[in-house]
């Protein structure tokens, strides 16, 4: 039986294990630097703390190219809020979204935004800048689809069924144009995703994904953004380049459910200011000797 | 194999000279790692004294229990804290969700069971012979509680650090609920796992290599602390 004895004991216990605990570091649950950088004030009044956080998911493309680190203490400065970015796919982003998790979304898939605003989630779809997708595969074209046009060559690979096609299998925008050239080719995509070892679904981002390409020495789909920022690390080459059925348009929608929709749509107004516009088309060009992308603020794309 | 290498020279260029994201990112691993070790010990090892001393119907079954949590998947343990913690789940209104503070929570909840479980076994270790010893001396209950805690003290301090290695090394859970926030709650093994999709090695390698260096300073911990004992 448990005794008053066992408890005092259990109390002892206690205080002789405390100073174990105690070599450890001591607990600082928050580090963030940003948090203490205080924003300018007249002169006489004591410096505001920088606490209003301004959520936002943004696909890993913008993320990975570097883009929004760039912009990021722009913003911060411009407005007065701390930017936390989070990077996923469309499909994650959205879902965070429709979660509340976030303020802001910046995705690529314009037939399922359009379907988050009418569902009450968005306020509104605004695109502001584009690239294009590619299709990319070994230099020595295994499969014969050079320039052909995409949804031929999505055709040929499915004869083919030999190479292989790796899917980003996520749910992202670039998943999503994938299934819309497969359904361009007049094909099912079910049946594609079934039909043999050939395709490959990776499930992972669109780095990860061009990984296990030129691994597998297979094709992929990748927009063109990643894949500049990869060259030099993967024995890919692009195979199909710009048309307009690959033109991959990003856009910023803000969250109804945002803490605040007026801070949220400070972001649209950002990301379509002409400053933000410029700097976004001349984004990379040092780094990568061209484009990653192109500034379409007041386009209906 | 001239890029690894190179790489590896990046990477120890990166910490020697000490890179400010580098060392930005290793502090707030070792706060979120040692918040939740040391909220996990106060909370968790009366519990683990409270389950080894009292006798109660279905102890061994909670026991076993616990011990079946050590294997529990991190990133199914961040789903649920982010469920919990998302502003649509019951805790949504707290606005904990994305910080650090998710991200102790989280780990709070991996480390438990491991110093729950590890605690008991250091009590069990000694409480038979000594435990024996002490009562056919005429100690009281209280009086043998005592000796038994002062006998398993260094291997509770291992069970520590057991729980501080598994959450510092924790990725799943603190990706799901933290964010990955660049500034704000990227930690050691989120940056590594983001730095692998962008193909950035270098960078990644240098930040393994800081885990491994911080985990091997834990293990030699509880080397010494499990010298003391004998």
């Amino acid at each position: 039986m448990f005794s008053w004895l066992r408890f005092a004991g259990l109390a002892l216990c206690l205080a002789l294990l405390l100073p174990g605990c105690g070599e450890q570091p001591a607990p600082v649950p928050e580090t963030p630097a940003a948090d203490s950088t205080a924003l300018e004030q007249p002169e006489g009044f004591p410096p505001r703390e920088r606490v209003e956080r301004l959520l936002i998911a943004t696909t890993t493309s913008l993320y990975d190219t570097g883009l929004w680190a760039y912009m990021e203490p722009m913003f911060e400065d411009q407005y007065g809020v701390e930017l936390d970015i989070l990077y996923a796919g469309t499909g994650k982003a959205m879902e965070w979204g429709m979660r509340g998790d976030v303020d802001v979304v910046v995705v690529h898939d314009r037939a399922r935004e359009e379907t988050f605003i009418a569902d009450g989630y968005g306020l509104s779809r605004t695109p502001f800048a584009y690239n294009f997708f590619v299709i990319v595969g070994p230099p020595e074209d295994p499969a014969g689809i050079r320039d052909m046009e995409p949804q031929d060559a999505f055709i040929a690979l499915s004869q083919n069924a030999t190479i292989p096609f790796i899917s980003r299998g996520d749910e992202s925008g670039t998943h999503a144009q994938e299934q819309r050239l497969w359904a361009a080719a007049g094909l099912d995509y079910e049946t594609i995703r079934t039909s043999g070892d050939w395709y490959v679904e990776a499930a992972a981002g669109m780095g990860p994904t061009l990984n296990m390409a030129n691994e597998m020495r297979g094709y992929a789909l990748a927009d063109i953004a990643t894949f500049l920022a990869y060259q030099g690390d993967v024995d890919l080459e692009i195979i199909i380049g710009s048309g307009d059925a690959m033109r991959n348009v990003y856009a910023v929608i803000p969250l109804s459910t945002a803490r605040n929709t007026d801070m949220a749509q400070n972001m649209v107004t950002f990301l379509t200011s002409p400053e933000t516009q410029e700097l976004i088309g001349s984004y990379g060009v040092v780094e990568w000797g061209q484009q990653l992308f192109t500034p379409c603020a007041g386009q209906d794309l | 194999m001239d890029k690894l290498a190179e790489a590896f020279v990046i990477a120890l260029k990166m910490i020697f000279s000490g890179d400010p994201v580098v060392m930005e990112i290793t502090l707030r691993t070792l706060a979120v790692s040692a918040s939740s070790t040391v909220i996990a010990c106060i909370l968790f090892t009366p519990l683990g004294c409270l389950l080894h001393f009292a006798r109660f119907p279905g102890r061994g079954f909670v026991i076993g229990f616990i011990q079946t949590l050590y294997s529990m998947p991190t990133v199914f343990a961040g789903l649920l804290i982010f469920l919990l913690l998302s502003r649509a789940g019951p805790l949504g209104e707290l606005g904990l969700l994305f910080t650090t503070k998710a991200m102790v929570i989280a780990e709070v909840f991996l480390v438990a069971p491991v110093i729950l479980g590890l605690v008991i076994s250091a009590l069990k270790g000694v409480a038979g012979e000594a435990a024996e010893t002490v009562r056919a001396l005429g100690a009281g209950s209280l009086q043998t509680g005592g000796v038994v805690l002062l006998e398993a003290r260094f291997a509770i301090l291992s069970a520590f650090l057991m729980g501080f290695g598994r959450a510092i090394s924790e990725v799943g859970a603190a990706m799901m609920v933290g964010g990955n926030i660049a500034g704000r709650t990227r930690t050691l093994t989120t940056a590594i796992s983001l730095g692998i999709g962008k193909g950035e090695v270098a960078e990644s390698i240098a930040l393994g290599l800081i885990l491994m260096i911080l985990a091997l300073l834990i293990s030699l911990l509880v080397h010494i602390t499990g010298m003391r004992k004998s």
